[in-house]
């Protein structure tokens, strides 16, 4: 689907706002709600897309060490781990709740897999297993009470954020923090890079499958005479992918190959995407995040779906919690403390997806956390100190919330028409 | 009424319910054909609210009987009252805007891929959801290609129409529409009784409640005035005028004849439908 202007997607109804025409200037946000109309699949990433490709260039004029394939393999090592929770913040945005709490529970189970490798010596992969399943209890139990106490899930997860830093500290003691072995399995996670020729199977491979599910998928509409989209377009963007996919793969060989963290982190990217966008619960995230009555009247399970979306949530951020931890091979008391919780939050806004509930895609959370972390890397190059990098992150952010509520308006009203 | 009825598909007789002291039903008869539109009128507070909850099986009703095909029976709650054929669209349409048209008509329903990619990968199959969407539109005389839209870009007649193919999804024989012309533009208004009238076509039973009574006019075949939680008039459409509606309405014929207002049940009937 798509390359079509956002505009022409929606018959019947208002007209939409277009781009050009004396009309446009009458409301400040019409063009922005043009450029950012959302897609039925989700959202339209180009705009968000356009604005990573501002912030590198930005960067590379500023500091030409920023493009380099040393630069660009730390960066995204770094935002691995905080990418891995955006994907848990956008299911959870997606059924129009908010989870406070995320960068907490990345933090503890960080601890917990400390304690549980180090202290008490358990096996690594045990070891995380464990973790993450901790963090898919505290989301169960965070969801359960949201769901049936009717209490606004902010309240709970900021209680859940204050009471797992309290944990997290408990289970320190004395310390103030726990050192993986260097050589360990832990560390190993954020350690190890593909080779070469790894890296290249895994490119090919993906663009092969991509390939053949979205050709074979537009085959069977085009069988059943259902509305497809045009081949030329297809194959247009399959390249595209392909050269983007296969554009990073030698970036990433060039310096140590592609990271293993990396690739976990996209995995987990596309995984969710398909879940959210491919199956039954995925379409029901999304309709109760869209109108929660109308889903209930459906006969949709809103409850149980509810907590199985905290329980995500909350597992995905758990090992962003362990890839943080083996990045640092160590778990400190400052672990998933400070910008984490933002910088998730911001990353799964930033990238598209709305904090009123049922728009946006998993995508955001890949897109919007490169953005976010180009920009604090790239101000790390250039030595800005902490109070600028603070200041410029969240006026990024300020914009994202912004374009959002102005997108949303667009919708409601036409809603309301 | 003329006298080739066919049998009614659902028969109330006799309904009554209270809320507490409250009598919102008192005594409610109703016979629903198919092939009929039938239209419950009357002023806010009339019971047409509890009548709707107690054929859908939201609620239970105190006293009478609902009989199905001549069987007396009762519904375990609404998706009881939907497995045996009876749907509901809503008034304010409980559509999902951020969904597409196929995925709204299948919502809590959705078919699942056969075979692996549906049990192993639990891939929704939406080639056959949009399929049958087509279908079921096509059936209605909606023209609306689209279904991949979301549906909150669709004009108000058009999101109706979306409701009303998700109530046919499940061949429902009884088919309840709730102020299915509130807050829409003639033209879509007209575009939703012409709906109505193919529903009715496919030889549903069909149950308007409204307050616009020339919408009422225009597509039902009977008409049966609430008043005070009792039936305070059926007319036949083709021998009747509006007027004898609105007085039976308001009560004006009837004055004396009724009960105080003392027990009269807006208020509490209307709190408790919230």
């Amino acid at each position: 689907m798509s390359v079509q202007s956002a505009v022409t997607r929606k018959p019947g109804g208002t007209p939409v706002p277009t781009t050009d025409g004396p009309r446009a200037g009458r409301s400040g946000g019409a063009w922005i709600r043009a450029l950012f109309a959302r897609r039925p699949s989700g959202i339209n990433l180009a705009p968000v897309l356009l604005g990573l490709v501002v912030v590198c260039v930005g960067f590379q004029t500023a500091n030409s060490n920023f493009l380099t394939p040393w630069n660009l393999t730390n960066l995204s090592l770094q935002v691995a781990s905080v990418g891995v929770i955006a994907v848990g913040v956008v299911v959870i945005l997606l059924l129009g709740e908010i989870d406070l709490s995320v960068a907490a529970i990345s933090g503890f189970c960080g601890a917990v897999l400390g304690v549980l490798n180090v202290q008490l010596g358990w096996n690594a992969w045990l070891s995380i297993v464990v973790a993450v399943s901790v963090g898919i209890a505290i989301g169960t139990f965070q969801g359960t009470v949201v769901t049936y106490f009717r209490v606004p899930a902010f309240v709970i997860t900021l209680a859940g954020l204050i009471g797992l830093q309290g944990w997290t500290l408990a289970l320190f003691g004395d310390r103030t923090a726990i050192n993986f072995d260097y050589d360990g399995d832990v560390a190993k996670l954020t350690a190890t890079f593909l080779s070469p020729l790894a890296g290249w199977l895994i490119a090919i491979g993906a663009t092969a499958a991509l390939a053949y599910f979205t050709l074979a998928e537009r085959a069977r509409l085009k069988a059943a005479g259902l509305e497809h989209s045009d081949l030329r377009t297809q194959v247009l963007k399959l390249v595209g992918i392909a050269v983007g996919l296969g554009g990073a793969v030698a970036v990433f060989n060039r310096d140590r190959g592609v990271p293993l963290a990396v690739f976990i982190f996209v995995g987990i990217v596309v995984v969710m995407d398909y879940v959210v966008r491919q199956t039954r619960f995925g379409v029901r995230l999304l309709a109760i995040g869209g109108n929660a009555e109308a889903a209930r009247r459906a006969g949709i399970p809103v409850q149980r779906i509810r907590i199985a979306a905290f329980a995500i949530g909350s597992g995905l951020a758990a090992f962003g919690g362990v890839l943080a931890a083996s990045r640092l091979i160590a778990a400190t008391t400052q672990s998933g403390a400070g910008d984490t919780l933002i910088n998730a939050i911001a990353a799964a806004v930033i990238g598209g997806t709305s904090l009123f509930g049922g728009r946006g895609s998993v995508y955001s959370a890949l897109v919007g956390i490169l953005i976010i972390g180009s920009i604090s890397n790239g101000m790390d190059l250039l030595a800005l100190p902490s109070a600028a990098k603070f200041i410029i992150t969240s006026m990024v952010l300020l914009l994202a919330v912004v374009v959002d509520a102005i997108a949303a308006r667009g919708s409601r009203s036409q809603l309301r028409e | 009424m003329n006298a080739l009825q066919s049998d009614p598909v659902l028969e109330l007789v006799d309904i009554r319910k209270s809320y507490g002291p409250v009598n919102a039903l008192r005594g409610v008869s109703l016979q629903l054909r198919p092939g009929e539109v039938h239209a419950l009128v009357g002023d806010n507070g009339a019971g047409k609210s509890t009548l709707i909850k107690t054929i859908t099986g939201v609620q239970p009703h105190d006293g009478g009987q609902i009989l199905w095909r001549g069987e007396p029976m009762s519904f375990a709650g609404p998706r009881d009252a939907a497995r045996r054929g009876i749907s509901v669209v809503y008034q304010d349409l409980a559509v999902c805007g951020n969904l597409s048209v196929a995925d709204n008509v299948f919502l809590g329903r959705e078919s699942r891929h056969s075979g692996p990619l549906g049990s192993l990968l639990r891939r929704v199959d939406r080639t056959a959801m949009e399929q049958e969407t087509l279908d079921l539109l096509r059936s209605l005389s909606v023209n609306l290609q689209k279904v991949r839209t979301p549906v909150e870009g669709l004009s108000g007649g058009q999101r109706q129409s979306v409701a009303i193919a998700r109530a046919l999804l499940g061949k429902p024989e009884v088919m309840l529409l709730d102020e299915p012309t509130a807050a829409l533009s003639v033209a879509q208004t007209h575009e939703v009784l012409n709906l109505v009238r193919r529903l009715r076509d496919q030889g549903l039973a069909v149950v308007i409640v409204s307050h616009n009574l020339a919408d009422v006019f225009a597509v039902s075949d009977v008409v049966t005035v609430l008043r005070l939680g009792q039936v305070a008039g059926r007319f036949d459409v083709r021998s009747s005028s509006q007027q004898e509606v609105v007085a039976a309405i308001t009560g004006a014929e009837w004055g004396a004849g009724l009960p105080s207002l003392a027990e009269e049940p807006t208020t509490t009937e209307q709190e408790l439908s919230r």
